[in-house]
């Protein structure tokens, strides 16, 4: 009787660590190629290197972004924010651009109930999908950072005078949308795309050639820096491993793609 | 209608009945003006914005959500739990359930950017978001509590499709092609009443709860991160759920004649649940006023001292609280009227509880500055809902009521149990 309990004990003990065991090899299997894929294809991670150092306070950025996103009022990509800070012994006020910080573990995205945000798998972008978005704004309570806006259909004089600047569609997302009351992006949540419509068809982008964000082409005192920071040779690598930076609410967890020097 | 009560009770009865009419009817004329506007010119009339971004209407549907929930809860007392003494509001609160669902339902649909795409959530969800959670834990629950509702009222449909007119029609259509008079199909009724009611007590729980979770879970807004607030949001709405079905027991049909004693008992009930609902908020409030966490009590700074101070200390605690909870201690609480009026307090008081709960969480600045960086009144700190937004509301509220004035018409007594004889139709 006691042997033939300890048998069965045995075979199933066997039984159990064969089973646990396999799996285990099959998942390290599965990561060893999982990560082989990831290096081939090279996945991008875009972000910005902000140097609060040579910010001026400008706003060229607020309005490079709208004239190159055409957002209409109410809708900002990028905002300037501006503090006197009491402690401190001069006057002197401090600015930060703000845009959105395209987060490593997003809020956002996991807030959607119908997966209409995400962060895309190749170049660590947050997009929004303007068709499958039900203009619920959950996304926009579950940003820490401020950085996604309802568009609420409302439109700049221009526009409703018909100027020849009204004409002209956003080119987000490479789609061309023109602004009808009631069609998409108006009910949407928007945010700032890192103006991924300026990519070529391999997701690069390039700044000899124009292409590239409209806040860090236009930023005036060379504040605003862009790059892949999986790129250990780009400006933004560098920056970060050479000078003091921090991010905003670290504590959340969400590790922005947005670095402030300070 | 029977003629025992007094005759000038009578009298003042069908007088507050009118005024019942009339007030539903002015509120659903506003609405459908509202709604119109709503549907025709989207959200541009509305007052919130990017920063305060959910507004009146997500607050109406986590009030009238709530109060289903909590109808729902107490009519399981008597459908899982056969507490005889409840048994007569047990079809009552199972119709309330089925109105604010109705009415939760309209309020968030309101408040979708894309109202025409709220299908999406059915077709692609995700399943990492609460909300999809929320959306499909509810959709459950509106099926079972259709059926439910059928099933109680099968055997009355089916003897009121035998009545002439419209009345006989109409019967004729809810009883779904059902003939069945027999007892035995009466008593399946009672059993299939018995499982869903079962299964509707975890699906309640799970949703309601998921409904504070859905806020709870937002890291980003301190006021909201609570692992309290699944069990605040299901505490509050088993008092507003039960607050209602006091006021509705009281006047629905042939009222308090019939209800007295259960409108007595559930007063009881509805004070010891409002009592724990507020050792929890209290509890909530200690916590982090003694944590001290800046962003922790910024929201809560705005609930006691904010612009709004006046929704929390005098409609939610002063009239929601406070005089209730007096009514219902003193010998008052043995008056039905008087149990009516506070527990109508009690269900007008939560609903600013609602408002303090979704507009101070988002009133406060993610970033400092951001709401002074840009000149645009979408990102204005203080939030009051537009006319729109009180219109689409009202008319909410005046579908509600109208709804329950048809159902008191329509309906067959409702106070009678189904397994009772001669549960007929009104003539």
């Amino acid at each position: 009787m006691m042997t033939q309990r300890r048998k069965l004990l045995k075979i199933l003990a066997g039984g159990l660590t064969a089973i646990v065991g396999g799996g285990v090899l099959a998942r390290t299997a599965a990561a060893v190629v999982g990560d082989k894929e990831k290096t081939s294809q090279k996945r991008k991670r875009y972000g910005m290197v902000i140097d609060t150092l040579r910010c001026v306070g400008c706003k060229s950025c607020v309005l490079a972004c709208k004239a190159e996103n055409k957002t209409p009022p109410g809708v900002y990509y990028t905002v300037v924010v501006d503090q006197v800070l009491s402690h401190r012994p001069s006057d002197k006020p401090t600015f930060m651009t703000k845009p959105c910080f395209h987060c490593e573990n997003p809020q956002c995205t996991s807030a959607c109930p119908v997966s209409a945000t995400y962060k895309r798998q190749s170049d660590g972008i947050v997009v929004v999908d303007y068709d499958r978005c039900i203009g619920c704004r959950y996304c926009v309570t579950a940003c820490p950072y401020g950085a996604r806006w309802f568009d609420f259909g409302e439109q700049y004089p221009s526009v409703t005078k018909n100027t020849p600047y009204a004409k002209l569609p956003s080119p987000e997302y490479k789609q061309y949308r023109d602004r009808i009351q009631g069609a998409s992006p108006i009910g949407n949540v928007r945010k700032c795309t890192l103006c991924l419509h300026l990519q070529d068809e391999n997701g690069a982008y390039n700044k000899a050639s124009g292409r590239w964000p409209a806040c860090a082409k236009t930023c005036t005192g060379h504040a605003i820096h862009f790059g892949d920071f999986n790129d250990p040779d780009s400006e933004t690598s560098i920056l970060i491993r050479e000078r003091q930076y921090m991010r905003l609410k670290e504590e959340l967890g969400t590790e922005p793609s947005v670095y402030y020097l300070i | 209608m029977s003629k025992d009560g007094l005759p000038q009770a009578e009298v003042s009865m069908r007088t507050m009945k009118s005024i019942f009419w009339v007030v539903g009817f002015v509120l659903l004329a506003g609405g459908v003006y509202g709604w119109i506007m709503r549907l025709a010119f989207g959200h541009i009339d509305a007052n919130y914005g990017s920063v305060v971004t959910w507004g009146l209407w997500v607050a109406a549907y986590i009030y009238f959500i709530g109060l289903s929930a909590g109808a729902f809860l107490i009519s399981s007392l008597v459908y899982v739990f056969n507490v005889k003494r409840f048994e007569q509001v047990g079809r009552l609160s199972v119709l309330t359930a089925l109105i604010t669902l109705i009415l939760a339902l309209l309020s968030i649909w309101a408040d979708l950017g894309h109202e025409w795409r709220a299908w999406h959530v059915m077709v692609y969800p995700n399943f990492s978001s609460l909300m999809a959670w929320m959306i499909y834990l509810y959709s459950g629950y509106m099926v079972l509590l259709f059926s439910e509702f059928w099933l109680l009222f099968r055997r009355d449909f089916v003897v009121g499709a035998g009545l002439n007119g419209w009345r006989g029609r109409l019967n004729g259509i809810l009883a779904l092609g059902s003939k069945d008079l027999s007892q035995a199909a009466v008593k399946r009724d009672e059993k299939l009443v018995k499982i869903l009611a079962t299964v509707g007590v975890p699906l309640a729980i799970c949703f309601h709860g998921g409904v504070g979770a859905l806020f709870g879970v937002v890291a980003a807004r301190p006021h909201w991160h609570s692992g309290l607030f699944p069990i605040l949001f299901l505490l509050s709405a088993l008092v507003g759920g039960g607050a209602l079905l006091v006021v509705i027991s009281d006047i629905f049909q042939k009222g308090w004649k019939v209800t007295n004693d259960v409108i007595i008992t559930i007063g009881k009930l509805v004070l010891g649940l409002l009592l724990l609902d507020v050792i929890f908020q209290v509890s909530e409030f200690l916590v982090a006023y003694r944590g001290g966490i800046p962003s922790h009590i910024a929201g809560l700074d705005l609930v006691v001292k904010g612009h709004y101070w006046w929704v929390f200390w005098i409609w939610q605690n002063l009239i929601g609280t406070v005089i209730p909870v007096i009514i219902l201690v003193l010998p008052t609480r043995k008056d039905h009227r008087w149990v009516s009026v506070a527990a109508f307090l009690i269900a007008a008081g939560l609903f600013g509880l609602r408002l303090n709960i979704v507009i101070p969480g988002l009133a406060v600045e993610e970033v400092e500055g951001l709401s002074r960086a840009i000149a645009s009144n979408r990102v204005n700190l203080v939030y009051f809902p537009s006319m729109i937004e009180w219109l689409v509301t009202a008319g909410i509220v005046g579908l509600g009521m109208l709804m329950f004035g048809f159902g008191e018409l329509f309906l067959p007594e409702i106070h009678k149990p189904i397994h009772k004889e001669g549960a007929d139709v009104p003539k």
